[in-house]
């Protein structure tokens, strides 16, 4: 007879880690009809046609079988030419270049290629929800430092300083930041790098918004003197070119590093879909008109959105870059949890907890303007709606 | 006229969607009310922005569907005046929605909507041909509008979005 009850097959590990906040908000969210969604971590904007249709076109070309692990030649000779153009970052694209499935991706290989079990990454929070669950995976031990809104959500250097210890190997950076919006200027990039080299640390510079920065020129961290040594920029095609459905990213670093990673992703992913690389390549070589106009579109949305928070009483910093507002509800006394819930259930606006995205999210919501104007304009009207019952 | 990068960026918004309230404007522009009205206005005064238009599916209006012709006219242009007046003589017709002097195989390309083809037909054959300057013309109605002006009719603009993501 065979037992009714088997035993947990599910590894200490996994069993260990938080489900996202963001999951149980898209379970409540979804279940309602009539909901408008401030809640997306995407663009708004449909791939540019150009780009579908390059990839439509390498499958009419009957180009469906596996690339080059480390990605096709041709994506990675691109990529090194836009990350010059771009960022002033020099990259050789047969052996400092890998082309990988999303930035998410890029970023777990990361973790995995350099942490020894028990090795201390510091995180800045608030943060993107995948980097301390894939740190943990990736056997390291995540070390939060907590900025805060009073500032702007700024990373001092005295705080990174604090929180290195003998264990601690590398530092990820989010610039233009998910959720703040905060971007990090080449002045304070420098201060930090001093703090990285003082310490040794490798810096992973989880770039996938640069694209979506709305004042002056970006500056990559990698391009801070002495940096481009110790640093592993991400980046990808979802955000600034609208193609988070391709999953398509990549990372560039030092020839020891990218090989360690590319190692990994070979027996892990193998490579990158085709389909999609022939779409990517499509978008860097005739993609920046549209990005340029996806750019000035946010930024409008982004005035509009943040001036009429602040109007409404929802007092909220200028995100200089990606498209999130991050603005306070202290003034209203909830948590961000009870905020968000009881305005997408009395109101049918989804808005994500800045509780998600660590401890000193919690006071702030994350509220995505890559919607219609018309729908920035009616969730505005329903927050109002929302804070004067409160 | 050299326009500010606030002038332009209120062209750009408006021509997109001309119904964009003045404060939503203001905020979006990142300037008050009042100043932004004074700038619509200076670019209506100056003709920058000469109308604001509404973009019509007219087959959804029963019994107003109407048809479209594009005309390629040949003209002989006359001494002194060229294309223009002949142009101007075929553009003061209500019928004549855009009249274009084109390079190429014909010398202009005349847009013209009327009720029924039969009412197209006549004035092409009585109004159009009749002109002196006019040496011949050609005469191709509109089946269908898939794109007109930059935006696409019958678009679904649905957001396939998922509802909350990271």
């Amino acid at each position: 007879m065979k037992p009714q009850t088997r035993k947990t097959y599910v590894s200490e590990t996994v069993a260990g880690l938080k489900p996202s906040g963001i999951r149980r908000f898209f379970d409540l969210a979804s279940s309602m009809d009539g909901v408008i969604s401030l809640g997306v971590g995407e663009p708004d904007f449909v791939t540019s046609w150009s780009i579908r249709e390059a990839s439509i076109l390498s499958l009419e070309q009957g180009y469906t079988s596996y690339t080059p692990n480390a990605g096709l030649l041709e994506l990675r000779q691109e990529i090194a030419a836009y990350l010059r153009r771009k960022f002033h970052v020099d990259y050789c694209p047969e052996t400092e270049i890998l082309v990988t499935v999303g930035a998410s991706q890029a970023i777990d290989l990361a973790l995995r290629a350099v942490l020894n079990p028990g090795d201390e990454v510091i995180i800045v929070e608030p943060s993107f929800v995948a980097y301390e669950p894939l740190v943990v995976l990736a056997g390291g031990k995540p070390v939060a430092v907590q900025t805060s809104g009073a500032d702007q959500f700024q990373l001092h250097p005295m705080q990174l300083e604090q929180a290195v210890t003998e264990r601690t190997k590398a530092v990820i950076i989010c610039s233009p930041n998910n959720p703040t919006g905060t971007v990090l200027s080449r002045k304070e990039l420098e201060a930090l790098a001093r703090v990285a080299e003082a310490h040794d640390l490798l810096v992973i510079a989880d770039e996938i918004y640069a694209e979506l920065t709305y004042e002056g020129e970006y500056t990559s961290m990698a391009a801070v003197s002495g940096m481009r040594g110790r640093t592993i920029l991400i980046s990808g095609f979802s955000k600034g070119f609208a193609m988070t459905g391709w999953r398509l990213g990549f990372a560039a670093a030092p020839e020891d590093i990218l090989q360690a990673m590319l190692k990994i992703h070979q027996y892990a992913m193998m490579c990158a879909p085709t389909m999609a690389q022939y779409g990517a390549l499509e978008a860097l070589r005739s993609g920046e008109r549209d990005v340029a106009e996806m750019r000035s579109s946010y930024r409008r949305r982004r005035n509009y959105f943040v001036a009429s928070l602040n109007e409404i009483g929802l007092p909220c910093h200028l995100p200089g870059g990606a498209f999130y507002a991050f603005p306070s509800i202290k003034p209203t006394g909830l948590t961000s949890e009870q905020f968000a819930e009881r305005l997408l259930i009395e109101e049918k606006v989804a808005v994500v907890p800045g509780s998600v995205f660590g401890p000193s999210g919690e006071g702030y919501i994350r509220c995505s303007y890559a919607s219609s104007l018309e729908q920035l304009q009616e969730a505005i009207k329903r927050m109002k709606r929302f804070l004067a019952r409160l | 006229m050299k326009l500010s990068e606030k002038e332009l960026e209120i062209i750009e918004i408006l021509e997109k969607d001309a119904r964009t309230p003045i404060d939503v404007l203001a905020k979006m522009i990142d300037l008050p009310v009042e100043e932004t009205e004074a700038l619509v206005r200076k670019l209506e005064e100056a003709k920058v922005i000469v109308q604001y238009t509404a973009l019509i599916d007219w087959r959804k209006a029963d019994g107003r569907e109407g048809v479209t012709a594009m005309i390629d006219v040949k003209v002989t242009p006359k001494r002194g005046v060229g294309f223009d007046e002949v142009a101007e003589r075929i553009y003061r017709f209500p019928e004549v929605k855009s009249v274009y002097l084109m390079s190429g195989a014909y010398d202009l390309s005349v847009v013209i909507e009327g009720r029924s083809m039969a009412e197209i037909a006549q004035f092409v054959s009585e109004k159009l041909s009749t002109l002196d300057s006019v040496i011949s013309t050609t005469t191709h109605f509109i089946l269908k509008k898939y794109k007109h002006d930059g935006i696409v009719f019958d678009q679904g603009d649905q957001d396939r979005r998922i509802v909350v993501s990271p």
